[in-house]
């Protein structure tokens, strides 16, 4: 596997952050401000992390990863296009008829894609079944996850997670894309979810805390804590901000499912290219 | 198609598949169960005692449990998800749309308890509803067989066919009618008898119902065609068209005459222009705790209103 540079991961970033963004612009539809506050993970996932292989995206021994949040698919489908799943043109078809770029991730369209999503709180559950079959496979694979945190507020996530402890998953990482912003605001207005660290650590899970957008802290992480095959589930929790990169849509609610204008559009790329303020 | 002697011996169809998925278990390494608490009274037991790495009990948490065995599906395993008809319809409803029916895994939703069958549990357990919420799953399959052979022999093909298929069993015995040779084709009706007056459809526990009405009926001179519709998606429309000549139709379900057999038959014969049909199913009412026997009477699901509304359509 090769070690990309933590420099090199930070400009994967940038490109990802702008081909989404694009998409989106593109589309006229589709969600932004998610898409950008994972951005930084899903840079180190797939370009330093994950075991997989563009050109034989169903390897049964690739890693897995569990978009649960799935309509930040755009930051996915950017990742596929920069590591050569899919051509990097064809992702601009976000949304259209007959693209394999659904709304929200689909395995059966899209190569790359582990498990559709959409429909909150649900991913992990499969990403729960895929890392049981790992483990009882004695394969060597990981599976991981991707939730966010207002997505925590469905019961079902809290399921997954018990399940997860129960079968002592070390196989599986869980990212909380902690971006503190739902649809209708601030989550702690809309269901207050308390500390999630706290709260993953009491079911059972080895658990932490990092900045999400520093990618020396990810990379860190997934370089230690995340390796220990130790019997326990791991899950981190990324403090992020919604709409990171792009001044404007930063920490709005308003940015989670609109696509920008063509003013805006531009300056959202010229931010971009400048990088995340250090 | 044979029909046994042995009509009075009974045994619930949960049974039927705690006997075939132990069999289906031992040959095939990638068939799991997913159990989710309730596995004694789904008759896990066997299967749990023999294949434990094939196993999984997720506890009281079925939307996790549809999950779960979505993500074993994308590995290549074939689980079959075991609770309560009315759990594994609706509890986890979404989680099937969603996770098995929109990517089209092979996950099979295998649920003790159809219908009316576990009668005394009352209402809130009893699954009335469930086959037609399946029905409107693209991608879904929806079977339940008669008898414990044929279910045994209609999960074996579920095992065999790719894509999700949801499997419903009843709680309580019921009399065996085929023969352990006999063999089923999921979305093919077997043709229980030939006739010429009136065409009975039914299903799952209600078939002994219709064979019984059936039998009464000839004995008075009515030629009965009787189908055990045991696959209710994809329905077997040629058998029912098949029934257009005759032209007076009724159909037998223990299930919501809504979305059930009855209106599966009813988009055929309307489409068709052409034929008569009598549902019989429970009547878009609740259930309450009584014995099983006693719920079917009250919705008249029985072989009396059979023969009657066989009598009416023969009048009209």
């Amino acid at each position: 596997m090769q070690q990309t540079s933590v420099e090199q991961l930070k400009q994967h970033a940038i490109e990802l952050r702008k081909t989404a963004v694009t998409m989106v612009y593109e589309a006229q539809s589709g969600h932004p401000g998610g898409s950008l506050s994972a951005a930084d993970v899903i840079s180190a996932l797939y370009f330093r992390e994950m075991n997989v292989d563009p050109a034989n995206p169903k390897w049964e021994d690739r890693d897995r990863f569990v978009l649960s949040k799935g309509h930040v698919a755009p930051i996915q489908y950017a990742a596929l296009a920069l590591r050569g799943f899919v051509s990097n043109e064809s992702v601009y078809t976000l949304r259209q008829y007959g693209s394999p770029f659904q709304g929200h991730p689909d395995m059966k369209k899209c190569p790359g894609i582990d498990i559709s999503t959409g429909s909150l709180g649900q991913g992990l559950s499969c990403a729960v079944g895929m890392a049981i079959a790992g483990q009882r496979d004695e394969k060597d694979y990981r599976v991981f996850a991707m939730v966010g945190d207002g997505e925590c507020q469905e019961g079902q996530i809290w399921e997954a997670i018990q399940a997860a402890v129960k079968y002592k998953l070390d196989n599986l990482i869980v990212f909380v894309d902690n971006n503190r912003l739902q649809i209708d605001g601030f989550c702690e207005d809309v269901m207050p979810l308390l500390d999630l660290e706290k709260k993953f650590d009491a079911f059972g899970f080895d658990t932490t805390r990092i900045d999400g957008h520093s990618m020396e802290q990810i990379v860190e992480t997934l370089d230690t804590f995340a390796k220990q095959k130790n019997g326990k589930p791991k899950c981190i929790v990324c403090d992020t901000v919604k709409g990171k990169g792009v001044s404007y849509m930063e920490d709005q609610a308003a940015w989670h499912g609109t696509a920008p204008n063509k003013e805006e559009f531009e300056l959202a790329i010229k931010e971009l290219e400048g990088g995340l303020p250090v | 198609m044979s029909v046994t002697k042995k009509a009075v011996e009974k045994k619930a169809t949960r049974a039927a598949f705690g006997d075939e998925i132990v069999r289906l278990g031992e040959s095939n390494k990638d068939i799991y169960v997913v159990d989710i608490d309730i596995g004694k009274s789904c008759k896990t037991d066997k299967f749990i005692e023999k294949f434990p790495m094939q196993h999984i009990n997720v506890g009281i948490a079925e939307q996790n449990g549809a999950g779960i065995a979505a993500g074993l599906a994308t590995t290549g395993k074939i689980p079959f998800i075991s609770t309560y008809a009315v759990f594994g319809s609706l509890r986890m409803a979404e989680q099937i749309r969603q996770e098995v029916c929109y990517p089209n895994l092979n996950v099979k939703i295998a649920c003790s308890h159809g219908g009316l069958t576990p009668g005394n549990d009352g209402g809130s357990h009893q699954a009335i509803e469930d086959m037609g919420v399946m029905r409107s799953f693209p991608n879904m399959t929806v079977i339940m067989g008669a008898d414990y052979h044929s279910t045994r022999k209609l999960i074996a093909e579920a095992a065999e066919m790719y894509g999700p298929v949801y499997l419903r069993f009843t709680r309580d015995a019921v009399p065996m009618i085929y023969d352990e040779n006999e063999t089923f084709e999921i979305g093919k009706a077997k043709q229980l008898r030939d006739g010429e007056d009136v065409a009975i459809i039914a299903n799952g526990d209600t078939v002994r119902l219709a064979i019984e009405a059936a039998e009464q009926l000839e004995q008075n001179g009515v030629s009965v065609k009787l189908l055990d519709m045991h696959t209710i998606k994809p329905l077997d429309v040629d058998a029912v068209k098949d029934c257009l000549d005759i032209g007076r139709i009724i159909t037998v379900e223990d299930h919501n005459i809504l979305n059930g057999l009855g209106s599966a038959v009813a988009e055929v014969i309307a489409e068709a222009g052409k034929g008569q049909l009598a549902r019989i199913g429970v009547q878009d009412r609740f259930g309450e705790s009584a014995p099983y026997e006693k719920l079917l009477e009250i919705n008249g699901i029985t072989v009396e209103n059979i023969i009657a509304k066989a009598n009416k359509l023969l009048t009209n």
